[in-house]
């Protein structure tokens, strides 16, 4: 295996992640008839934002404008440490897992100081939701990963991901497929999409993770986009990982289907996105927890 | 056949666990359906070999009762009844889930420590039979409404059939003819004493059935 | 023979679903049960060596012991029914404590279930295979649920509903512990096929896994006994006992416990014989405290006096299990205090009955003078207190001493101390709600003006022949048990406590 796997499974998600929202949001224009914006219209938001001077309000701190900072640079080092299928991971070692759980960690974790540090009433009711959805969604991660870990005797992302094979997708056990399933939903819930959080809504009373990042403007705001892109792809390649197991040992066929899987992902979040209605609020905790349940039942199953 | 056993096995899981997710009657309904299909699989798949006739066709009985006429009768008395068609828990749905759990990690894990007997084709089969049991018993405790309670019976009600079944404990037909009368039975006499307590109260929530105590 | 036992009821209960005279319906309620105990008669003084079905059916000394209790207090239930279902009428009538309208259920959906019901008690009592006893005791739930809700309003609803629940997951269990038997016996199986007859069983119970056994028993313990009224699996008992009729009450209690306590004999033979006796009796002693001692403190101060009986059949359920676990004297104890006990407490509950009808109502407070209103009633009321709680010269008494001495004999003190004083507590209990309710003034109790029953001048009323003859012959054989145990019940149960492993 070449070094030259990761570092361009590395460059590609830097590039080509802004466009998996691109493609989501056409695949819903296109679902509901509309012609929707262009694919490229995260690009062209990105740099117009950065093109913009940032307000900030005067009583925020460093906190707040070190959140997007922090958050990008967590999604950074997270992206490093995930393969995409077969690609191994720019860095690995053993345990990585639990680093990358703690990136993601750390990401929601500044974020949420962020918003609590403008003191909107807004911002707070947001910081609050995303910390009991991700409450629930952290422990279907790791179970999740622990069952793979068990599956694979392997501890760290790479060779975990490596010894995936269809057959084991498959098994008669189903513990993958299990935990194929919570990472669908901790990949939904996690990037705000529809049937637990809905990314284009602008009423700050139904918004989770956008209300957020309300008070966010200029370079600011494209820090929050591109992360939010960037872990997208991150997650996103979680679970490409297992649901299109193609392992050749030619790595640019294993980029190639990688690289693919992910653009088939964005297509189906963008269907699941317009054929779902979005959950009552109340509910999805219930939602979530059988993320949690998904995971934890693969488990069960592994470790017997 | 050990690996469709096994695939069985789960799908027998996430139904119990469907069952104590939902909040929806009907939807409880269908699992049970669905259970009740699935436990018709099971002697297929575990007597492959040797299966013959006798058991074939107890096997279609049981199926064609606990996946056809048992739903049929539950979603007629919902109708009938016509009110409400929530779970309406004691017990709330996410806690429910994790108990649920809770309850298969231990019964798994004493699945390991029980003496073998009988034709084990599956390692899960027994534990998994158990813990059906004991879901039917949690939603009977846990959930308010009388047909959920029924719901509740017929999951133990599978999972000692499942058991049976992994045991491949061979019953002579009239005993096996005689149980499923029973059960039917009593399915159906609980429909008409949910008909009755829908008529005589206008709801079905058995935690309001608490006039006599000392 | 054992066709004949089963399929009479049977066949009567279906026939008298479709009856519309009520005469005729009554005349073969009566003549059923009466050609039903003719039958046992014959069965237990010929003891013909019948069996059907390759063995599955059989009557032994423990059946014929048991059906003959059933038999007979079905015969009383019968008569008495004859005249209580006459007196209720098919029209809309008040409810006696919160003064709605409601209307029984079709009296022929009620001849039709008791028959129906005796029918499958008989089968539980003849049933060798474990499968078949199975299907005998839920099939007595489902056809005594509809009895209980003979009086269509809520609470009689509520009580049935509990009752049906309760009981069929109770008996779930049970059937969970008959496949734990069968996998106690797959080791063996390997060799040649065994049946699940219990004969056969007891013959090879050493070669069964003991750990399957010994779960088995405690399933089949949990589930049979959550029928018979063990606590803490007692709670549907009270419920029912005090909102069904008074006959089914008497049946329930009388009958009904005693078939389900019989299936769990038979398990506890089986683990005699396989050498973990040990195991089933200490169970056995252990529920029997627990519900002698949850009784005793339910009945203290209770305030409505069906659900006292209903709770001394709790009591009298403990002292049962708790005999049949010392063992040696206290099992053939146990197994005489099951026809007393049954026998008396029919008595007793056609006399509540009657006292029912006459006061309109449960509550202990509202009754005063049943002596001087019911004088047979009231005599019989006291009397049968009198027996229950174990005062000579009636059987209860002797059968609870041989319960007694069992305890002492097997050197467990405080178990026997602990018995002494539950019963005590027991006596008093009951006897200050019996003999306030027996004696004192009858004048101005609400209950009674609407009924009629009394006044100052003419003093009590003329008791009916059918609600006082039942009774009458149900306590005279109580207090005939005391005074003599003819030989040939002395060998039945000597017979039946040998083969069901109480002696051990």
């Amino acid at each position: 295996m070449t070094v030259a796997a990761p570092i361009l499974h590395v460059l590609t998600a830097l590039v080509a992640s802004p466009l998996l929202l691109g493609v989501i949001r056409r695949v819903k224009a296109w679902m509901s008839g509309r012609k929707g914006a262009p694919l490229l219209q995260s690009y062209y938001d990105i740099v117009r934002l950065l093109n913009k001077g940032a307000v900030y309000s005067r009583t925020t701190t460093w906190v707040f404008r070190a959140g997007p900072m922090v958050g990008l640079a967590a999604v950074l080092v997270a992206l490093t440490l995930v393969p995409l299928g077969g690609v191994p991971a720019l860095m690995r070692f053993q345990g990585d897992l639990v680093l990358f759980a703690a990136l993601l960690g750390l990401l929601r974790f500044f974020y949420v100081l962020a918003a609590l540090d403008t003191g909107s009433a807004f911002e707070g009711m947001g910081a609050s939701r995303e910390i009991q959805f991700s409450a629930l969604a952290e422990p279907a991660l790791l179970l999740g990963l622990a069952a793979m870990a068990r599956t694979t005797h392997e501890l760290s992302l790479s060779p975990m991901y490596d010894e995936i094979s269809f057959d084991l997708v498959i098994a008669p056990s189903g513990a993958v497929m299990l935990v194929a399933v919570a990472f669908l939903i901790v990949f939904l819930t996690e990037n705000s999409r529809l049937p637990i959080d809905d990314p284009n809504t602008h009423l700050e009373l139904t918004m989770i993770h956008e209300v957020m990042v309300l008070d966010h403007s200029g370079p600011d705001l494209a820090f929050v986009e591109y992360t939010s892109a960037l872990k997208l792809w991150v997650l996103g390649a979680l679970l490409v990982g297992i649901a299109v197991p193609v392992r050749t040992d030619l790595w640019y066929l294993d980029l190639l289907a990688g690289v693919a899987g992910m653009f088939a992902l964005a297509v189906v979040t963008g269907i699941l996105e317009s054929t779902m209605a979005r959950l009552r609020l109340s509910r999805v905790p219930q939602f979530l927890v059988a993320a949690v349940v998904f995971s934890g039942l693969a488990l069960v199953l592994v470790l017997r | 056949m050990q690996a469709w056993l096994d695939t069985l096995v789960v799908l027998l899981i996430l139904t119990n666990l469907r069952l104590v997710g939902s909040s929806r009657l009907f939807a409880c309904v269908r699992t049970v359906a669905v259970q009740g299909l699935l436990l018709g699989l099971l002697p297929v798949l575990v007597q492959w070999n040797t299966l013959t006739w006798r058991p074939a066709l107890l096997a279609a009985g049981s199926t064609f009762l606990k996946a056809g006429v048992f739903p049929w009768l539950l979603r007629r008395a919902v109708r009938d009844v016509g009110l409400r068609r929530e779970v309406d828990p004691v017990v709330g749905y996410s806690t429910s889930l994790l108990i649920t759990m809770g309850l298969l990690g231990v019964t798994l894990y004493l699945g390991q420590r029980l003496p073998p007997a009988g034709l084990f084709e599956s390692q899960l089969m027994t534990p998994v039979a158990i813990f059906t049991i004991l879901v039917g018993l949690f939603l009977i405790v846990a959930r308010r409404t009388a047909v959920m309670q029924v719901l509740g019976y017929l999951a133990m009600e599978n999972g000692i059939y499942a058991f049976g079944m992994a045991l491949a404990v061979e019953e002579p037909v009239l005993v096996e003819l005689g149980i499923l009368l029973d059960v039917f039975m009593g399915v159906f006499v609980m429909g008409i004493a949910i008909f009755n307590i829908s008529r005589e109260f206008d709801h079905i929530d058995t935690d309001r059935l608490s006039v006599l105590k000392d | 023979m054992i066709w004949a036992l089963l399929l009479v009821p049977a066949l009567s209960g279906l026939v008298a679903f479709f009856l519309r005279s009520d005469g005729l319906r009554r005349t073969l309620l009566v003549l059923a049960t009466a050609a039903h105990s003719a039958l046992v008669i014959t069965a237990w003084l010929t003891a013909p060596d019948c069996s059907a079905m390759g063995g599955w059916l059989a009557l032994d000394a423990a059946g014929i012991l048991f059906l003959g209790i059933t038999s007979a207090l079905f015969l009383a239930g019968a008569l008495y029914a004859i005249g209580y279902l006459s007196e209720e009428g098919q029209h809309h009538r008040t409810d006696i404590e919160e003064g709605f309208l409601f209307k029984n259920y079709p009296e022929a959906t009620f001849t039709g279930c008791l028959l129906l019901f005796l029918s499958t008690m008989t089968l539980v009592a003849v049933a060798q295979h474990v499968g078949l006893l199975w299907v005998g005791v839920e099939a007595t739930t489902l056809t005594t649920a509809p009895l209980i809700y003979f009086h269509r309003h809520h609470r009689s609803l509520e009580a049935a509903w509990k009752y049906l629940l309760i009981c069929s997951v109770g008996i779930g269990l049970a059937l969970l512990g008959n496949f734990f038997l069968a996998a106690a016996t797959a080791k063996f199986q390997a060799g040649h096929p065994l049946h699940l007859v219990f004969p056969e069983l007891v013959e090879h119970a050493r070669d069964l896994d003991p750990t399957w056994l010994r779960a088995g028993f405690l399933m089949v313990l949990v589930g049979y006994g959550t029928k018979m009224g063990l606590a803490p699996l007692h709670t549907w008992l009270p419920d029912a006992h005090s909102e069904a009729p008074s006959v089914v009450s008497a049946l329930l209690s009388g009958a009904l416990l005693n078939c389900a306590f019989l299936a769990i004999l038979r398990m506890h033979g089986v683990l005699v014989a396989a050498g973990l006796g040990a195991f089933s009796q200490d169970l056995l002693v252990m529920f029997g405290l627990v519900s002698m001692t949850l009784a005793a403190f339910f009945i203290v101060g209770q305030l409505d006096f069906k659900r006292m009986l209903a709770y001394s059949s709790v009591e009298h359920v403990g002292i049962l299990a708790l005999g049949v676990g010392l063992g040696g004297v206290a099992g053939v104890g146990s197994m005489l205090h099951a026809v007393n006990h049954s026998l008396t407490k029919g008595a007793l509950f056609l006399a509540a009955g009657n006292i029912l009808a006459a006061y309109r109502t449960k509550s202990t407070r509202e009754v005063r003078g049943v002596v001087s209103v019911l004088p047979v009633t009231g005599v019989l009321w006291v009397a049968g207190f009198l027996a229950i709680t174990g005062t000579p010269p009636f059987g209860v008494f002797q059968s609870e001493l041989m319960i007694l001495k069992g305890a002492v004999d097997a050197g467990r003190l405080w178990v026997a101390a602990l018995y002494l004083l539950l019963l005590g507590v027991v006596f008093v209990g009951m006897a200050r709600i019996v003999i306030r309710m027996a004696y004192g003034h009858p004048a101005g109790l609400k209950g009674l003006k609407e009924t009629g029953g009394w006044s100052a001048t003419t003093g009590g009323r003329r008791e009916a022949r059918w609600s006082i003859v039942p009774p009458m012959l149900l306590g005279a054989a109580v207090l005939g048990l005391g005074l003599y145990v003819p030989p040939v019940l002395q060998d039945l149960i000597e017979a039946a406590a040998a083969a069901l492993g109480a002696k051990g």
